[in-house]
């Protein structure tokens, strides 16, 4: 069990106020909080590690570039991947994804090919695609949705038939906290030839992720959604298969000879994708920020988080009106919601001065608010740190709220 | 001074003494909610794609013509009912005065209100572009 008291005194921010109330921090999808362990680690490195790496013949250069590969490492065995080559810093998901769209992409995909996403989709795993058909002359098919926000498998099923190159989805909707099935679905495709690539965004920070189990092509995430900094993410990737992949920016770092007449060679992985200076300390504090994890554990930060997402649920379902969006049988602890003649926007407008902090909008998922009929919604989403005293808070927020709307 | 200036110099003057009896944001907001809900609707044949100005969250829909005296006239509309106050108090600035007094206009009772955050560029509510397109509609009905 986890003591949400214990974890809450490691995060400085929750301790200010806002608009004169005790912060309530509930839009955890959109980025989370960051414990002290990891503000440390940040702060630690630029006062006492910082010097380039991979390129000093002095110790400050080997000592940074030993914590930078640590924290490589660090990934690897928490993403359970086979080597520590198939682990790519990226500055996050949304970069992991172009990374493998114009890398990968470019080179596999023909006029004609089809690429398969999900109507549920973050607009990250949706326009990199739509660039690379655009410029190879490809297609982009979608699996559609059941009303509870799952995907459809039949319609699944019948997309796989059109002989997709790849399929992109996501392994939890941002919008709505679906836990997709992403095991089956990769070897699905798999089994008809295609690629699979996996957005963990908002997966890695609430339940373990084991990418050998899975067996996809790839997989990314973003290190700010799991207690990390900004600025940096990770891409996996199977090894032979970012082996035969061209790098996509070039520079320092990823080079092997650089020579202007008979030309450059490329450095191996990792280094090939790792064009420039990368986030050093970014990429230290995410090591930091996934160790914290393990160490609360992540079995007990995804159970609690899923109390606290039922508590809501129960506790909403009481306001007259009030329509959850995404309602499947396996879910995190994300809730979505709508109330009847309330625009969402003003909900939001209307928690801030209670201090409680939500999302409100369409949570870069145009198409699935489009399939909804809706503008947008209002999403709370929780983490390690968060209460049920917090979600009284938001349910009463909610209900008074809608009472000054009507 | 034109009469139109003066006009709105004292309409802004009237709002920042109606919300110096508010004593926290939950009242201004519910004043707010009040004008919205006042605030006649636009008709459906003005709700065009023509007059939709989009926020990122919220949609305000805009229409504008000249009086018979040379004057703007403006109706606006939103979906979400605290851009629709907001969207009300704007318009009773900005209502039946001159094109050039519109184009040129300093809406400083937003500030003095407390409400210049809903008026950023991050606020995604539709209104700063709303405010522009008034501006805007000022300086091209002065050259009709």
């Amino acid at each position: 069990m986890l003591n949400p008291a214990h974890i809450r005194s490691q995060f400085p921010i929750l301790n200010r106020e806002m608009n004169g109330c005790p912060l309530i921090y509930l839009d955890h999808a959109a980025s989370a909080q960051k414990p002290v362990a990891v503000i440390e680690a940040q702060r630690e490195y630029l006062m006492h590690l910082h010097a380039n790496v991979h390129r000093g013949v002095h110790s400050l250069s080997q000592q940074a570039t030993d914590a930078f590969e640590k924290a490589r490492e660090t990934v690897r065995r928490h993403l359970n991947a086979a080597h520590v080559e198939e682990i790519i810093w990226t500055a996050g998901a949304t970069d992991a994804i172009n990374l493998v769209s114009q890398s990968w992409g470019r080179t596999q995909i023909q006029a004609g090919d089809v690429i398969l996403l999900t109507r549920m989709e973050h607009h990250a795993n949706i326009v990199p695609w739509q660039l690379l058909a655009e410029e190879r002359q490809a297609r982009i098919e979608v699996v559609e949705i059941n009303e509870n926000g799952e995907l459809n498998e039949a319609d699944f099923q019948e997309k796989l038939k059109l002989n997709p190159k790849l399929v992109a989805l996501s392994h939890v909707s941002n919008a709505m906290g679906t836990i997709n099935d992403v095991k089956r679905w990769t070897d699905a495709a798999q089994a008809i030839g295609a690629r699979v690539l996996i957005d963990g965004c908002q997966a890695v920070p609430h339940m373990e992720v084991d990418v050998m189990a899975l067996d996809c092509d790839f997989y990314v995430f973003s290190g700010h959604k799991t207690y990390g900094p900004t600025g940096i993410g990770v891409l996996y990737g199977k090894k032979e298969l970012l082996e035969s992949m061209p790098p996509w920016r070039g520079g320092g770092e990823m080079i092997d000879v650089v020579s202007l007449e008979k030309g450059t060679t490329y450095a191996g992985l990792p280094h090939k994708f790792e064009a420039g200076t990368p986030h050093i300390s970014g990429a230290i504090a995410l090591g930091v920020a996934l160790d914290w994890m393990s160490g609360v554990g992540l079995q007990s930060i995804g159970d609690h988080e899923t109390t606290l997402g039922a508590q809501a649920r129960h506790l909403l379902a009481k306001v007259d009106g009030l329509r959850f969006i995404g309602t499947a049988e396996k879910k995190t602890g994300v809730v979505s919601f709508i109330v009847d003649g309330v625009h969402p926007y003003d909900i939001g407008t209307l928690l801030d001065p209670m201090g409680i902090a939500v999302r409100t909008g369409h949570h870069c998922n145009q198409p699935l608010m489009e399939h909804y009929g809706i503008p947008g919604t209002v999403r709370a989403s929780f983490g390690a740190y968060n209460t049920l005293q917090e979600v009284d808070a938001l349910s009463a927020g909610v209900e008074r709220a809608v009472r000054m709307l009507r | 001074m034109s009469d139109s200036n003066q006009l709105l110099q004292q309409r802004q003057e009237e709002i920042v003494e109606e919300f110096a009896f508010f004593e926290d944001w939950m009242e201004k907001y519910e004043y707010l909610i009040e004008l919205g809900k006042e605030l006649s609707p636009l008709e459906e044949a003005d709700r065009t794609d023509e007059n939709i100005i989009r926020g990122c969250q919220s949609r305000v829909w805009l229409a504008a013509k000249k009086s018979p005296e040379g004057l703007l006239e403006f109706r606006a509309d939103s979906d979400a009912i605290i851009t629709r106050g907001l969207v009300a108090l704007v318009i009773r600035a900005l209502d039946q005065l001159s094109p050039e007094v519109v184009s040129g206009a300093d809406l400083w009772f937003v500030q003095r209100i407390g409400l210049d955050t809903h008026l950023s560029p991050t606020r995604a509510n539709g209104l700063l572009a709303m405010v522009q397109q008034m501006k805007h509609y000022g300086i091209a009905f002065q050259a009709r």
